[in-house]
């Protein structure tokens, strides 16, 4: 007996004695070795109850080896880094490892919630669905709360996660999933045919199950073998061998998606190195070499601390060498039970028992019982004895004689193996029965995916090697190397009984024990017309836990093909789906959280704004000054003050996330006429025109202002949200609708920058600004546009305006922002020149009744903003036939009104209803207020909005209603452009 | 995700593109009835197997492509141009065997 453990055998197993790992599991430190999991540490210091169970609060411990574990489920590490619902058997042991049990309440051994499972019948297939109808408000009020307080795995850690997570995309031609014996043959062959490959595996070590087994390859250690394929693979160029690395999911050509556990075998990840690697893997050929899974039988009380697969006590004692129990039985359908037995014998390890279901002797079974184990054949498991732990066994023959009782500490169950056809699964194929070896194989017909090996149903280790080898030839031959196909290996009849559950009316029998699913619950479905495969798994929950019913739903599947009376095949198979092992969503989202979610996009001005103290605003991924507040100025403040200055003297806006399109070619001109409304063909050079785009609907999409620089140059600027559709949406009608048209575009967002200069002085500060040009309202009147410098930088002024107020638009080079800020600041001293933000400039758009974003919503037509006058007769255009015929059918829509309040003290809201008496309600609703703000020209609240009948009804007084803050307020209908409707400003 | 083939970058993967919808429909004339702009407009087919798509290679080099896709299994028989190009350096050809797409 060991410090590390009182049942770690003496000698044998791949760890490391002499270096002693600390560990803590439920407050209580314990040692375990270098080289141990987690459960495999647990087991040595006899710990074998390691948690409860997710509805009937069962004990439960260690079942299985690796991520197939549905019992041994834990909550690794503390704070932040707790992650719930772990598989002792994936977990690495590292000094200082902590880790939990749970849902238990209030200890792990005397679990009151235990109580659950005298309520059992209660709690069978569908009982949500049967059990909690009504009331409806019962649901948040009682039922759901108590089902979160009973139900349930692990705690998720609440906090942030620390850990860094990276993404990497990589390109081979031959990828490998699974370096046991088939995977690494197959990698050999294909690296020697000279294809460059990769193999990803999700344990820590090499050699698959042979890591489990005592065998010998070609006369010497299976480790050899694996040792030195593994190590020709590694060292060759062409070749990569990850471990650690899950292959999560196969996608759409060849993508396989695999998790690289970095660092979860250390207790923090090392400086600079994330946590988890998701590696996005483009095979041309892929070989999937996955392995079988070890199915469990299904009997009363098959889920008790003790009962493991046959294949895992083995995996124990000869890997970790750790007994995991004193006296053990097996049960046995096949040969597996008496390998099992023998690597026990050899080890010294007691076995009491071996109950055989078949009624004949094999090879290996008569072996064992020369070496004195007791076998009972024809005898199948009835129930497991004991309380929380395993104590004996009670069998029946087949036939259903009794056998006296058997005592025991551990039972270890062979049931049979299921080929791990998962990830053919993912691609759509559904699995196959083949009743020579009791189990569902791939049947799948890719031309860039095989399968090889035991997830084909090739069990023998010398066929998996040749299998392996044979399918990494084809891959390689495939990818285009010169190389001569060779045949498969043959899968060979399994000497087995067709045996799945053993007698007894199942309610203790665990076909799910994740889920806590019993064999009566799955006759209990059935019987309930739940029968069909798919309809049962929903029914029941089976195989939807998180080990994705890898021991489970072959299982299910068996008893659902009994109770209906029809063989497994008719059954069928559910679709197991991606991830195979479950992943933290960290590594899906890799780099992209926190500021890194999105790029940001900062304007060329962005330094100068943050000098002016700019308080900033997202938009989209932009981010724009919001106002630049002075002294303890709050957003009103501020905003009214900007907005002030720009109706009295000048300001200053940066506008350069517009979206801004250069548009060459000689059909320039004749694309612009298709997507806007307006025409563009008579538009002088020099000149800029306000145009409207549709969608093909006759909808409003977008507008603008565009100019033209030269008969086959035009600059299209767009709204800052849509600039990247409108763009797209011009080289869809130029490539798609009219490919003959001889025209290109080019965005120039971020080569542009631009100031908008608004107010009343703005022309004699520019005109201080120019090299010389003459900015006199002749010489560059409203709508003109001049091509100039500025201190030298070359310049684009276009006399428009958004504001309403006299103003121009500079654009220079995006590098030279900084020095038109800095030249326009010191002349604009004299004139007191304001920098203002996107909270001044809606107040003045709004001010002027210029529509934006709440008004162009993607229901609004031109002609409701009072733009139809503008949809040209002559030409087509985008959106045309649809806009016409739906102005024509339609009838009364709303249109753009101006509205403000009665009694001028009162406060609009954008997303109030209009409405014509105080006694309508909601459905009366004659429109809708889009936009407000509190208008510093007009002295009280504003806004615009939508309304039937539109300025037909200027005039009128109705109610502006709001019923989220139970407002209502009477309004006056007005026209929408509160200051300056005649446009003397702008064109003065 | 899917491997497209555009003739003018080459094997790309979907996320540079943006799905752009059936490519067998076309835009009326404007003197059409309305029936045809609104099927034009509003209905689509959603075939299972074989179909014919845009996709605007909006992440290179922003051209439209019609992709011959096989909804189904996934897998593109051929890829060209909306706009048929004078020059095209990687014209598109069939894929060989072990090839995706």
């Amino acid at each position: 007996m060991s410090a590390q453990g009182s049942y770690r055998l003496g000698a044998g197993g791949a760890i490391d004695r002499a270096a002693s790992v600390a560990f803590k599991f439920d407050g209580k430190a314990l040692t375990g070795c270098k080289g141990d999991t987690l459960a495999s540490a647990l087991l040595a210091n006899n710990v074998r109850l390691i948690g409860r169970s997710f509805k009937y609060h069962r004990p439960r411990g260690v079942m299985a080896l690796g991520s197939m574990e549905p019992n041994g489920l834990v909550e690794v590490r503390e704070g932040a880094r707790r992650e719930p619902n772990i598989p002792a058997t994936t977990v690495e042991l590292f000094d200082g490892l902590v880790a939990q049990s749970q849902n238990r309440f209030p200890s792990l051994r005397y679990d009151l919630m235990a109580v659950n499972q005298l309520a059992s019948p209660f709690l069978s297939a569908g009982f949500y669905y049967k059990t909690f109808m009504w009331p409806a408000s019962f649901w948040e009020s009682v039922y759901e709360k108590a089902i979160r307080k009973a139900a349930g795995l692990g705690r998720a850690a609440g906090d942030p996660d620390p850990d860094g997570y990276d993404h990497v995309h990589m390109h081979t031609d031959v990828l490998v999933v699974g370096a046991g014996p088939t995977g690494l043959s197959a990698a050999d062959a294909a690296l020697s045919a000279g294809a460059r490959v990769l193999v990803v595996d999700e344990n820590a070590h090499v050699g698959g199950a042979l890591a489990y087994e005592r065998e010998d390859i070609d006369g010497a250690p299976a480790s050899a073998f694996v040792d030195a394929a593994t190590q020709r693979i590694d060292s060759h160029d062409n070749g990569d061998v990850l471990t650690r690395t899950t292959a999560l999911g196969v996608y759409d050509h060849n993508l396989v998606v695999a998790l690289e556990r970095v660092s979860d075998h250390e207790l923090t990840p090392g400086a600079g190195k994330p946590r988890q690697r998701l590696r996005l893997i483009r095979a041309k050929q892929i070989v999937l070499a996955a392995g079988a899974l070890e199915r469990p039988l299904t009997f009363a009380n098959n889920d008790k601390p003790g009962v493991m697969l046959s294949s895992a006590v083995r995996g124990y004692v000869n890997r970790y060498a750790v007994a995991p129990g004193r006296r053990i039985a097996i049960v046995t359908t096949n040969d597996d039970g008496y390998r099992t037995a023998r690597d026990l014998i050899d080890q010294n390890v007691e076995v009491s028992l071996i109950a055989d279901a078949r009624d004949h002797a094999s090879a290996v079974s008569s072996e064992i019982e020369g070496r004195g184990v007791p076998v009972l054949r024809n005898t199948l498991p009835q129930k497991v004895l004991g309380g929380v732990e395993t104590e004996g066994l009670a069998l029946q023959t087949k036939d259903g004689a009794p056998v006296a009782d058997h005592r025991c500490d551990t039972v270890a169950v062979a049931g049979g193996f299921n080929p791990c056809v998962h990830l053919t699964s993912h691609l759509g194929a559904a699995p196959y029965w083949r009743e020579d070896l009791l189990a569902f194989v791939p049947d799948i017909d890719d031309k860039s995916l095989q399968t090889a090996g035991a997830c084909r149903g090739v069990y023998d280790t010398r066929a998996c090697l040749d299998d392996g080898a044979a399918a990494g030839v084809e891959a390689a031959r495939r990818v285009g190397c010169d190389v001569v196909s060779r045949s498969k290996s043959s899968t060979v009849a399994l000497d087995a009984a067709n045996v799945f559950e053993g007698p007894g009316d199942g309610k203790k029998s665990f076909v799910d024990f994740q889920n806590d699913v019993t064999a009566a619950d799955v006759r209990l479905s059935a019987q309930e017309g739940y029968e069909a495969v798919e309809h049962l798994k929903r029914y029941t929950t089976l195989g939807m836990a998180t080990d994705q019913g890898k021991t489970s739903n072959i299982n299910g599947l068996a008893v659902l093909a009994a109770a209906r009376n029809v063989p497994i095949d008719v059954v069928g198979t559910t679709r197991f789906r991606p991830p195979y092992t479950p992943a933290a969503i960290g590594a899906y989202a890799g780099h992209h959280r926190g500021k890194e979610f999105q790029p940001i996009r900062r304007t060329a001005f962005h330094r100068c704004h943050e000098e002016e103290s700019a308080v900033f605003v997202e938009a989209g991924q932009w981010l724009r000054p919001r106002f630049y507040p002075q002294g303890n100025e709050d957003v009103f403040a501020a905003l009214k003050r900007e907005a002030a200055a720009v109706r009295t003297s000048v300001g200053v806006c940066d506008v350069s996330t517009l979206g801004k399109i250069e548009i060459f070619g000689p059909d320039a001109a004749a694309l612009l006429n298709k997507v806007y409304i307006n025409a563009w063909s008579k538009l002088a050079v020099g000149k800029a025109r306000y145009g409207v785009m549709l969608r093909d609907d006759g909808y409003m999409f977008d507008d603008g202002t565009t100019s033209r620089l030269a008969e086959d140059h035009f600059f299209l600027t767009c709204t800052t949200a849509n600039a990247a559709r409108v763009l797209a949406h011009l080289e869809h009608t130029s490539q798609v609708l009219y490919p003959d048209y001889d025209v290109n575009f080019v965005s120039a967002t971020e080569q542009w920058c631009g100031l908008a200069l608004a107010g009343p002085k703005s022309r004699a500060l520019l005109a201080d600004i120019v090299d010389g040009f003459d900015v006199s309202n002749e010489n560059l009147p409203f709508m003109g546009i001049a091509e100039t410098t500025i201190g030298g930088a070359p310049a684009r002024i276009f006399r428009i305006s958004f504001s309403g107020e006299l103003a121009y638009e500079i654009n220079v080079p995006w590098g030279w922002a900084d020095h038109l800020w800095r030249k326009l600041r010191a002349a604009g001293e004299a004139y007191d020149l304001t920098p203002y933000g996107s909270e001044a400039l809606a107040v003045l758009r709004i001010e002027k009744g210029h529509i934006a974003g709440p008004e162009i919503d993607g229901r609004t037509m031109a002609s409701d903003a009072g733009l139809g006058g503008m949809m040209s007769k002559k030409k087509d255009f985008i959106g045309k036939r649809m806009a016409l015929h739906r102005a024509e059918t339609s009838g009364e829509r709303p249109s753009l009104v101006g509205v403000k309040p009665v009694n001028t003290s009162e406060r609009l809201r954008g997303g109030a209803h209009l409405v014509a008496s105080r006694e309508d309600g909601l459905k009366d609703s004659l429109g809708w207020v889009s936009s407000v703000t509190d208008s510093p020209n007009v002295g009280s609240w504003i806004g615009l909005g939508f309304l039937k009948g539109g300025m037909e009804q200027n005039g009128r007084t109705i109610y502006a209603s709001y019923p989220l803050k139970d407002e209502f307020v009477e309004v006056e209908l007005c026209n929408p452009c509160f200051v300056d409707p005649e446009g003397e400003r702008l064109r003065g | 995700m899917h491997y497209i083939k555009c003739p003018w970058c080459g094997l790309r993967p979907e996320s540079e593109f943006q799905y752009q919808g059936d490519a067998t429909k076309k835009r009326p004339d404007d003197d059409a009835p309305i029936e045809a702009f609104t099927d034009y407009v509003y209905f689509r087919d959603n075939p299972k197997g074989r179909h014919t798509e845009f996709w605007h290679h909006t992440g290179g080099c922003r051209q439209y492509l019609v992709v011959e896709r096989n909804t189904k299994t996934h897998e593109i028989a051929s890829v060209r141009y909306a706009k048929p190009h004078e020059a095209k350096p990687h014209e598109a050809e069939p894929p060989k065997e072990g090839e995706t797409s």
